[in-house]
């Protein structure tokens, strides 16, 4: 499909200058946010809570973002149920978070969250054992989706599901979840999931500080992810993906083993997006199985679009200015929010086929 | 290469049952009574062929006579209803394209499908005969060695002007060559050509029969699938003449234009 690689055409010469530019200036611009919000409220320069809040949050879609675009835009995997795996990695610290709640629940039981001693149970299911610790949450959260990407994964890219069928099937993927987690019974809080935090690791949430030291472990996060990112694509394994994407066929024939790869990219984009619900999690305060709505990830996937699929500046760019956007517009005109999303992914699709990234280099020679 | 027709298959085979003849030592590809059915349409029937080491081999026949279907069989794009297909003593009915490419069979589609979004450094790069695991591509630096080879690949299909460029930009013919060029990075025992020539202008045709019959340097074994006589006498090779799935001749090209049945069928409409 001549369109996918015209697409996917990365900015050429002074383009991918002032891109670079602009991207090192902005994530300079937010390592800068939380020392603003230091400064006396009075003060010119002063950034609210609320915009830490919101901005770190953002920090945690573009991580999202970059873990759709590094399966998406560059191996062609459209996965429509990354919000799934961007749930599993919020829930899985979400439990660490509920255990260290301890005896401070309403209902004062040392060791079992809220809902448990709600529902009479009278102790703590197996999958809850190890989540007091940190470390293992944190690997969960990394673990869990990674599992999962890999069964789904090695089904689908096995029997050579692609394209709109594996969409699909994503989609499938987190709406059974979303299901699953309603039910009170499967141990996840059903349809109220986890609140209610005091802590973690020791420094009470809802706190400055906490906000800040949250606000730059997402932003060392998404540096990381970044790295990462760039060290796949810039490889010859991110000219097989690319090749995968354009022509998977063809490449079979060169000897690679396409399912492999693409495990390989999708394993790891889903411990991204595990890890950006990791981050998120504990900065807005609660994880519920609204999260695994199928809306959300395609929202997720909206950004990508918008912001220019096969490029990784792009990724960031979208995640930010969609949900500028939103936060905006759900203050002004809540109403308006979900048509005016539906119509920015028509307009890109119609008219911006290589996303606001395109619209710096409209010559489209790419490379 | 033999002018004679003795290395020729019978003609009327019953289908292999049970274990298969062992091929001959010298084969490199080996055929055998191997069918092909789609739906009840039989788009190989019977078809034997051998290909010996170091021979280049034209394949002629009508459309639909079953040429990019035996080569889908070889490859492992198509499974066949039944029949042997192997490469030396490895039964290919097995495994799958990925597997069979780095045993050693390398194949050009008639339509080339090289990756647009790459330069033509890049696609070669891709080709060259390497680890292809996930890991091992993360990890691959371009060695002093595999950037001669590289070199030498694009001198040899003459695109070394072009190298730094997308491949989306070549023309039909060069885009054709890339290809070939990237058979040759796989360094395969057998390459199988679909219509090489196909749009091509005379120039380039001369230049690819050429370019193909340095690659058939008595190591390695070219099949071309070609509609185009006369570049099939440009080759100077072997012909075999497929018709509704099996052969129909083999030989000469002057022996194969001049067999009845190949001009009833073929040649003579």
């Amino acid at each position: 499909m001549s369109a996918t690689t015209l697409a996917a055409a990365p900015p050429a010469g002074r383009a991918r200058v002032t891109l670079r530019l602009v991207l090192a200036g902005a994530i300079l611009l937010l390592a800068l946010l939380p020392a603003l919000n230091r400064l006396p409220a009075d003060a010119a320069l002063h950034v609210s809570d609320f915009t830490i809040a919101v901005t770190g949050k953002w920090i945690t879609y573009a991580i999202l973002a970059l873990s759709i675009d590094l399966a998406w835009g560059y191996a062609g995997i459209l996965s429509l149920g990354h919000g799934a795996f961007f749930a599993l990695g919020g829930y899985a610290i979400g439990m660490h978070l509920m255990r260290l709640i301890g005896p401070r629940g309403v209902y004062g039981h040392p060791v079992l969250p809220d809902f448990m001693v709600f529902l009479g149970w009278p102790e703590l299911p197996w999958y809850w054992w190890g989540f007091q610790h940190f470390p293992f949450a944190l690997l969960m959260a990394l673990f869990v989706p990674g599992l999962l990407a890999l069964v789904v994964g090695w089904l689908a890219f096995r029997s050579r599901i692609t394209g709109v069928y594996l969409s699909i099937l994503t989609q499938a993927m987190t709406y059974a979840l979303m299901l699953a987690f309603f039910r009170n019974d499967m141990g996840f809080g059903g349809n109220n999931g986890f609140t209610d935090f005091k802590e973690l690791l020791g420094m009470p949430l809802n706190t400055g500080n906490a906000r800040a030291v949250l606000f730059y472990a997402s932003l060392a996060a998404l540096l990381g992810c970044l790295w990462l990112c760039a060290r796949i694509t810039a490889s010859k394994l991110g000219r097989v993906l690319v090749a995968i994407r354009d022509a998977e066929s063809r490449i079979r024939f060169l000897g690679y083993d396409v399912t492999q790869h693409k495990l390989f990219v999708f394993v790891l984009s889903a411990m991204m997006a595990g890890l950006a619900g990791a981050l998120y999690v504990p900065q807005v305060g609660i994880i519920n199985p609204g999260e695994f709505s199928p809306g959300n990830s395609i929202e997720a996937v909206v950004w990508v679009a918008v912001g220019g699929r096969g490029t990784l500046a792009g990724a960031l760019l979208g995640a930010f200015s969609v949900n500028a956007l939103k936060t905006w517009l759900t203050t002004v005109a809540p109403e308006f929010w979900l048509f005016v999303l539906g119509g920015i992914f028509v307009a890109v699709t119609l008219f911006l086929p290589r996303g606001l990234v395109g619209l710096l280099d409209r010559r489209g020679t790419g490379r | 290469m033999s002018e004679s027709s003795q290395a020729v298959l019978p003609m009327e085979r019953p289908p292999v049952l049970g274990r298969p003849r062992p091929p001959r030592s010298d084969a490199v590809l080996y055929l055998d009574g191997v069918s092909v059915v789609f739906d009840g349409f039989r788009a190989l029937n019977n078809l034997s062929l051998i290909v010996e080491q170091g021979e280049l081999r034209a394949v002629i026949g009508p459309n639909g006579a079953g040429k990019t279907t035996m080569m889908d069989v070889i490859t492992g794009k198509t499974r066949p209803t039944e029949g042997v297909v192997q490469f030396r003593d490895i039964d290919l009915t097995r495994l799958d394209e990925a597997a069979i490419a780095n045993l050693g069979i390398g194949r050009k589609f008639q339509k080339p499908t090289v990756f647009d979004a790459l330069t033509v450094f890049e696609n070669l790069e891709l080709a060259l005969k390497a680890p292809r695991n996930p890991w091992a591509c993360l990890r691959w630096m371009l060695s002093g060695e595999a950037r001669d080879r590289i070199a030498a690949t694009l001198a040899e299909i003459g695109l070394t002007a072009r190298a730094g460029d997308r491949a989306a930009i070549l023309s039909h013919g060069q885009r054709q060559w890339l290809e070939i060029g990237m058979l040759l990075m796989q360094d395969p025992e057998v390459l199988l050509v679909d219509e090489p020539v196909a749009g091509m202008t005379d120039q380039e045709t001369e230049h690819t029969a050429a370019l193909l019959r340095r690659i058939a340097d008595g190591r390695r074994s070219v099949v071309v699938v070609e509609h185009d006589l006369e570049f099939v006498r440009a080759l100077g090779c072997k012909v075999t003449v497929l018709c509704e799935g099996a052969m129909l001749s083999e030989g000469s090209i002057d022996h194969v234009q001049n067999d009845p049945r190949v001009v009833e069928v073929y040649l003579g409409r």
